[in-house]
């Protein structure tokens, strides 16, 4: 182990059932440094942070740390919190409904009575050190989630710790907020701790991090200097280059070329919802592709959602076939004939222990009417004719939808959207965590689809996904629309110098 | 293999995976105690009533006749848990509540009445009325408000009664005898089975009804299992459950109209009381999660005939009826236990060692 390094993980390896969540990665952090640890989702990063601290035993490698002659064994979080590693997690994992001071020492306590008086002064003068503005007296759900997270970074602190990891922090703060946990952040960093930072957005990492570890599907991609990582091939570096073997569907499918081919489907002005992310334009025409790319939190499935109303819309006009509409809730989408399949597959998509039959007719039935049940009779026959069509793998139409595959959960999920006949369709990550297989299926149907009139958003983490079904690509970057690429520019250079801003070639 | 018998080894197989065999099977039990213990059980005879009629006796009868509110308790539970995950207790609370509602609709004020003030039919539908806004009312604390249906419904299960006394200004209504009134819980003249168990019927064909030709029983369900897959897929899973507890209401109307008819009075404390635990504990008997989702409404019903056969039955044996809550309770317990997903893991594994040789001696023969 190096002199100047605070943590050195080496050739760590975790598996899982079925899995390689980690193989052979190296880590490495110094004293008084902010870390980024960058990766799409699946990359293994989360993995990583829970290895090092305690929450899931390796099954590889070593790490070591600073102090400590040879490797360390950290085999639960308690471990973890004595060799002075801290995390501060996404989801405030302290306790709303005690106060400040008490969030902070709790669990610590060695002496059997609490000296609270001891307690709130201590408490103040922490808080006061590193400039947070909250009274240890206060009751900690009283204060915003920015204050909450600080903290839990001041408990930290006051442990003692030399490792501070920020599980994304900052997804659910605006900017000023972001600004006073940096100040803290830089306020630690002087001190010495060594600080792993966990986050998707690109912006913040080039304002305050100083070296960055990518990792792609479990593996380390590298280790870099910020100065010098230039935007894009961060990017690059974080979806992966290369192409895999598939050949170019798209010229195997005509585009729509109906007299109507020009109709504009759908068309937004301003619209914005209360989830993360700033008012947009969006438009598609019939028998039109469209994407949205971006990397993971740049607010690409806040759009969509948007559009179905799946989120609270808030503001935005919004026409339908030339028409005015008013979209504020899925119904109301369902019935101007647009479809969703959500990103999230187990949480949004399946109703798990309904049987594959009543999963594909739901939307449609809830579109024809309480009164209008399909009959049972109906069912089968639709519930066959999907699992035909879409050669879905499942044993009966009975079978609970859980118990399938995920790819061919997800087709039924499709089959569901395919059967409310909609004139746009959405498809928010339909191939992820899927086999390749299913993959080029679902793509080779969006291009079918297609060509036969029906305009399709299609959002995937795979650019070159992307590349192979869209006709048109709006680009996103930290919650705002950054561009529109269509034609030529359609290539993996360009989007991804489009994706990193900053410093366009 | 021939195709008949895939098609006899179906119906074996799908009625052991069916959710029915645990009421079923639970039946089967008490059935074989009682006719070990003493036969006689099962008798039925005929005998006269106090008006001269001509009826049927005997425990079974009285196990249709007296599980009757429960069956029709069941059908409203059912709904309440598949679709909000949690039960309604104030379900005996709001039976006082909708019975001292009927009785001051017969009334009419005057607790002695000599003829009824009012029809019957407007004195049931106020009650309906009554008991449909309590139901809304827990409805709108469960869906809107987010409260824990058990917490929510602790208001009415805690005020109901008072509630119910008050309607009647704490006085006891007594209905005429010769009103015709008594007709719920008694005797249609010459009919000679009890008028609950045809009451019973009626809403148990009520539900199937609604169930095969309204999207009732897919919506619940779809909105208990995946509320968020629901909201997307276009219900509205607040509504959906609101509507649940207001069903409910619908059935303890009902319920009501029966127990005050069974005495043509109230006593507002002990009316319908602990009802609500036997509701649950039909819904649970009947194989339902009680966390919600899929549900299966006859067997609920099925499991609400089970827990009167069981009260029948240690009445017989000369239970006090103070004792009959520990009794109810081992019931509880063995119930839980075998239902719950550990132990049912281990018993299908060993159902699976015991059959595996079997199985081996077939592939063997072919």
């Amino acid at each position: 182990m190096k002199e100047n390094h605070l943590v050195e993980m080496r050739g760590i390896c975790k598996y899982f059932p079925g899995v390689k969540a980690l193989q052979n990665v190296d880590f490495t952090l110094r004293p008084g440094e902010v870390h980024a640890l960058m990766g799409e989702n699946g990359a293994g990063k989360s993995t990583l942070i829970k290895v090092l601290t305690g929450v899931y035993e390796k099954d590889g490698g070593d790490i070591y740390l600073q102090g400590h002659d040879g490797a360390v064994s950290i085999k639960s979080p308690q471990d973890a919190q004595d060799v002075g590693i801290a995390t501060v997690y996404q989801e405030i994992t302290l306790c709303p409904n005690l106060t400040v001071a008490e969030n902070m020492y709790i669990g610590r306590g060695h002496s059997k009575v609490a000296n609270w008086k001891q307690m709130y002064t201590d408490a103040d003068k922490i808080l006061q050190n590193l400039g947070i503005p909250v009274s240890a007296k206060q009751q900690l759900g009283s204060c915003s989630i920015a204050m909450q997270q600080m903290v839990a970074i001041a408990r930290a602190v006051d442990m003692d710790c030399k490792v501070l990891i920020l599980d994304e922090p900052t997804s659910s703060l605006d900017e000023s907020e972001v600004e006073k946990l940096f100040g803290m952040m830089r306020q630690l960093k002087d001190r010495g701790v060594g600080i792993i930072f966990v986050t998707h957005f690109l912006d913040q990492v080039y304002e305050i991090c100083d070296r960055i570890t990518v990792m792609r599907d479990g593996q380390l991609v590298g280790e870099y200097e910020i100065e010098k990582m230039p935007r894009v091939d961060l990017v690059a570096a974080m979806l992966g280059k290369q192409m895999d073997d598939m050949a170019d569907i798209k010229g195997d499918y005509e585009t729509y070329a109906g007299a109507d081919a020009d109709q504009m489907v759908y068309e937004a002005t301003g619209l914005k919802s209360n989830a993360a992310v700033y008012p947009f334009d969006f438009h598609i025409k019939k028998g039109e592709v469209t994407g949205f790319t971006g990397l993971l939190g740049s607010g690409r499935s806040e759009c969509v959602r948007a559009i179905f109303g799946a989120d609270h819309v808030t503001g935005g006009s919004v026409k339908k076939s030339g028409k005015d509409v008013k979209i504020s809730k899925p119904l109301d989408a369902m019935k101007q004939g647009i479809a969703y399949l959500p990103e999230d597959r187990k949480g949004d998509g399946i109703i798990g222990s309904l049987s594959v039959r009543e999963n594909i007719i739901l939307a449609a039935q809830v579109l024809r009417g309480f009164l209008k049940p399909f009959s049972k009779a109906e069912t089968y026959k639709i519930a066959d004719e999907y699992i035909k069509l879409l050669d879905i793998k499942t044993a009966s139409a009975d079978t609970p939808i859980a118990s399938l595959s995920g790819g061919n959960q997800q087709k039924v999920i499709l089959a569901r959207w395919l059967f409310t006949h909609p004139d746009y369709l959405i498809l928010d990550e339909p191939t992820r965590g899927i086999d390749i297989g299913t993959k080029v299926d679902i793509q080779k149907l969006v291009l079918k689809l297609a060509s036969q009139g029906m305009s399709v958003t299609f959002i995937s983490s795979e650019l070159d996904e992307m590349i192979r079904t869209c006709s048109r690509l709006v680009v996103m970057r930290d919650r705002h629309v950054v561009g529109e690429l269509t034609g030529s520019d359609l290539n993996q250079n360009k989007i991804m110098s489009t994706i990193a801003g900053g410093e366009a070639k | 293999m021939t195709i008949e018998k895939t098609k006899d080894d179906n119906i074996l197989k799908r009625l052991l995976h069916s959710q029915m065999i645990i009421p079923l099977a639970a039946l089967l039990a008490l059935v074989v105690f009682n006719l070990i213990a003493d036969p006689s059980f099962f008798a039925i005879t005929i005998n006269q009533d106090s008006t001269g009629n001509s009826v049927l006796a005997g425990q079974l009868i009285s196990i249709l006749n007296n599980g009757s509110e429960l069956a029709i308790l069941a059908i409203g539970m059912t709904l309440v848990t598949a679709a909000t995950g949690g039960q309604d207790i104030s379900v005996g609370a709001t039976i006082a509540v909708a019975g001292s509602a009927m009785l001051a609709v017969l009334c009419g004020g005057n607790m002695r009445p000599d003829t009824l003030a009012a029809p019957i039919i407007v004195a049931f539908l106020f009650g309906v009325v009554v008991a449909m806004v309590c139901g809304a009312f827990n409805g709108v604390m469960v869906a809107v408000f987010k409260v824990q249906p058990m917490v929510a419904t602790l208001i009415l299960y805690t005020a109901g009664r008072s509630i119910a006394a008050w309607i009647n200004n704490n006085a006891l209504p007594i209905i005429p005898a010769d009103s015709g009134f008594g007709v719920f819980g008694g005797f249609i003249p010459g009919v000679p089975i009890p008028t609950p168990v045809f009451i019973a019927i009626a809403c148990f064909v009520v539900i199937f009804l609604v169930l095969k030709f309204t999207s009732l029983g897919l919506y619940v369900q779809s909105v208990g299992i995946n509320e968020k897959a629901a909201r997307l897929n276009g219900l509205n899973p607040t509504f959906i459950k609101w509507l649940t507890f207001v069903i409910l209401g619908v059935c303890v109307a009902v319920a009501a109209l029966i127990k005050v008819s069974r005495i043509s009075t109230i006593n507002y404390q002990t009316i319908a009381a602990d009802i609500e635990m036997d509701a649950i504990l039909a819904v649970a008997l009947g194989g339902n999660a009680l966390s919600g989702g899929k549900f299966n409404m006859g067997s609920s019903i099925l499991g609400a005939y089970v827990i009167q056969f069981l009260t029948t039955t240690l009445y017989k044996f000369n239970v006090a009826s103070a004792a009959l809550p520990a009794y109810k309770a081992v019931v509880v317990i063995i119930l839980v236990v075998l239902s719950a997903s550990i132990v049912r893991a281990k018993l299908s594994a060993i159902w699976k060692k015991i059959r595996s040789p079997k199985q081996a001696e077939v592939e063997a023969v072919k």
